[in-house]
């Protein structure tokens, strides 16, 4: 099933694998005459205000890759994530952004703040919004992007909430505003930052389904994730976020790993 | 006088006066703007950026005032703008509490202006001079055309800046991560904003005074998000509240002679008392 949803061939696979295990040196040169990745983090060094957090963390995301990114509170997961969408400085190491992918070609799924709570704002003007990188310098909204909102708004099934009052809606709707939004950003590349905090059981369940649905029709997926039972169970990669070794490597090889049993995986 | 002439007969009156006229114009162009504004400061939960600048208008205004420079904006409008730079970096540092350096700024401001106009003053009349600046009582009917053309352009650049930037002011205010994450310079935006906020208090303090110009910002978009469900409505709307009450509040104080800034703040306060009710009234 994996390799399936990669579409790459077994030999590739295993090769970016092996180098993803920590193995740095053996990983620079391991690139030499393959596709370049969505996205490569060498070395990074994670924190803020000059204080790393996590250290030595080398990974690559590929085209139609689920990744979360899983780890203690503080661990850096967060952080991680805030890099890779260019909002945080990067303390140390490098990413390059491949095959592509644009810098800020990333759909970014925030968590909610408390500025959102009573914001007047109607599912349209939020959705639209997601278009504004495709302005380029242009003031205002042209008919290309009301189309692609009008696009992901159906495809997300909130097409009927248009004009509805984005305060008003339930969580579960409003993820999936913020679903769309992200949508009309990037086609590519969704970042999820825990995003089925404060849903109900089932509304998590749809979401999740959402999530893996639109990995299948081929978007690439990065979430930051509590809930390591469905990283296991949804993500095809995972990155385990420590201060000074961390994980990455297929579900597959998580679940065999201390990390996993570490958390006592075994039982669940 | 009322009894001598109708209230349409006083008003006609009045209005041949041009710096009766001067008022109306520079007072509804300094309501839209900081109507529009007002907006994405309260979501943003930066009203207290406005109130903290309206202090530090005051310790300006009270320097030159001493120092005896004819055209104040001179020396207002470059403080209350570095202050707004100073209050954005320091509210976007997590070490710094920006709350507590915003009140310090602003009551400090305060305070060495009262003293600086005291100790130096050569006016007779300190209490007189202290009032009006802080609440706005008369130097809003001795405005000079140059004063109110200087308003008109700032205001139709600030109007014009808010249009054209509108849908990134939108993304900045609603979600500053996901605008940033997409590329837009969230921290310029924010600088922008504060900076424009610096220009409208100082244009502001001739029509209301530096206590009330808050209320200039805050009153009229609260009013609007009790009522309408969408961003652009809450603009629309506020605007629309703002300028009327400024209108209203400038006529009524030259009909019973009221202070002109608190009667315009009166207004605003009676139109969110009114748009509570109706929004109640919607929700049901």
């Amino acid at each position: 099933m994996e390799s399936k949803r990669h579409g790459t061939d077994r030999g590739k696979r295993k090769a970016l694998e092996k180098a993803w295990n920590g193995c740095r040196q053996g990983y620079k040169s391991g690139n030499g005459g393959m596709r370049m990745p969505y996205i490569k983090c060498e070395n990074l060094i994670l924190g803020y205000e000059g204080t790393p957090v996590a250290e030595n963390i080398s990974f690559m995301v590929d085209k139609g890759d689920y990744l979360c990114i899983v780890g203690e509170n503080g661990a850096g997961k967060s952080t991680l994530m805030k890099t890779l969408l260019g909002l945080t400085p990067l303390m140390g190491g490098s990413i390059t952004y491949g095959d592509g992918l644009k810098a800020h070609e990333i759909g970014y799924l925030p968590q909610q703040t408390f500025v959102q709570k009573d914001f007047p704002a109607s599912v349209w003007e939020i959705v639209l919004s997601g278009t504004l990188p495709k302005c380029g310098r242009r003031p205002f909204f042209h008919k290309e992007q009301k189309q692609l909102a009008e696009e992901n708004m159906k495809r997300m099934d909130i097409w009927d909430l248009k004009k509805e009052c984005y305060r008003n809606l339930s969580g579960g709707q409003q993820q999936r505003v913020l679903l769309a939004r992200a949508l009309c950003a990037s086609s590519r590349l969704l970042v999820l930052d825990e995003p089925v905090t404060g849903l109900d059981p089932k509304v998590t369940a749809e979401f999740y389904q959402l999530i893996e649905d639109l990995n299948k029709e081929g978007l690439t997926i990065i979430m930051v994730s509590h809930d390591i039972r469905a990283a296991v169970k949804y993500a095809s990669h995972i990155l385990h976020v420590e201060k000074e070794k961390s994980f990455i490597g297929t579900t597959k090889e998580y679940v065999k790993s201390d990390f996993w049993k570490e958390l006592g995986g075994d039982l669940a | 006088m009322s009894e001598t002439m109708s209230i349409v007969e006083t008003l006609q009156f009045y209005l041949s006066y041009p710096f009766v006229r001067y008022a109306l114009i520079v007072g509804t162009l300094i309501a839209l703007c900081s109507s529009l504004l007002g907006v994405t400061l309260v979501l943003k939960r930066f009203s207290y950026i406005g109130d903290g600048l309206s202090h530090v208008a005051f310790g300006a205004l009270a320097i030159a005032t001493v120092l005896d420079i004819s055209n104040t904006s001179i020396v207002v409008m470059p403080v209350t703008v570095a202050a707004a730079i100073l209050i954005l970096r320091t509210g976007q540092n997590p070490r710094v509490h920006g709350d507590a350096a915003i009140a310090m700024l602003s009551v400090g401001s305060l305070a060495v202006g009262y003293l600086v106009m005291n100790l130096f003053s050569t006016s007779a009349n300190i209490s007189g001079d202290v009032c009006s600046t802080l609440f706005g009582s008369t130097s809003i009917l001795t405005l000079t055309k140059a004063e109110v053309w200087l308003c008109v352009i700032m205001s139709v650049i600030v109007a014009a800046v808010f249009i054209l930037l509108y849908n990134r002011i939108f993304a900045v205010t609603f979600d500053e991560n996901f605008a940033r994450a997409a590329g837009i310079r969230a921290n310029a935006y924010n600088m922008l904003i504060a900076v424009i906020t610096a220009v409208i208090i100082v244009l502001a303090m001739n029509l209301v005074g530096s206590l009330l110009i808050s209320a200039l910002v805050i009153f009229p978009a609260l009013s609007a998000m009790r009522v309408i469900q969408n961003f652009k409505g809450v603009v629309i709307y506020s605007a629309v509240i703002s300028v009327l009450c400024a209108l209203a509040g400038i006529v009524l104080s030259i009909l019973f002679s009221t202070p002109v800034g608190s009667t315009i703040v009166a207004a605003d306060i009676a139109a969110f008392a009114v748009n509570c009710v109706v929004g109640r009234l919607i929700k049901r």
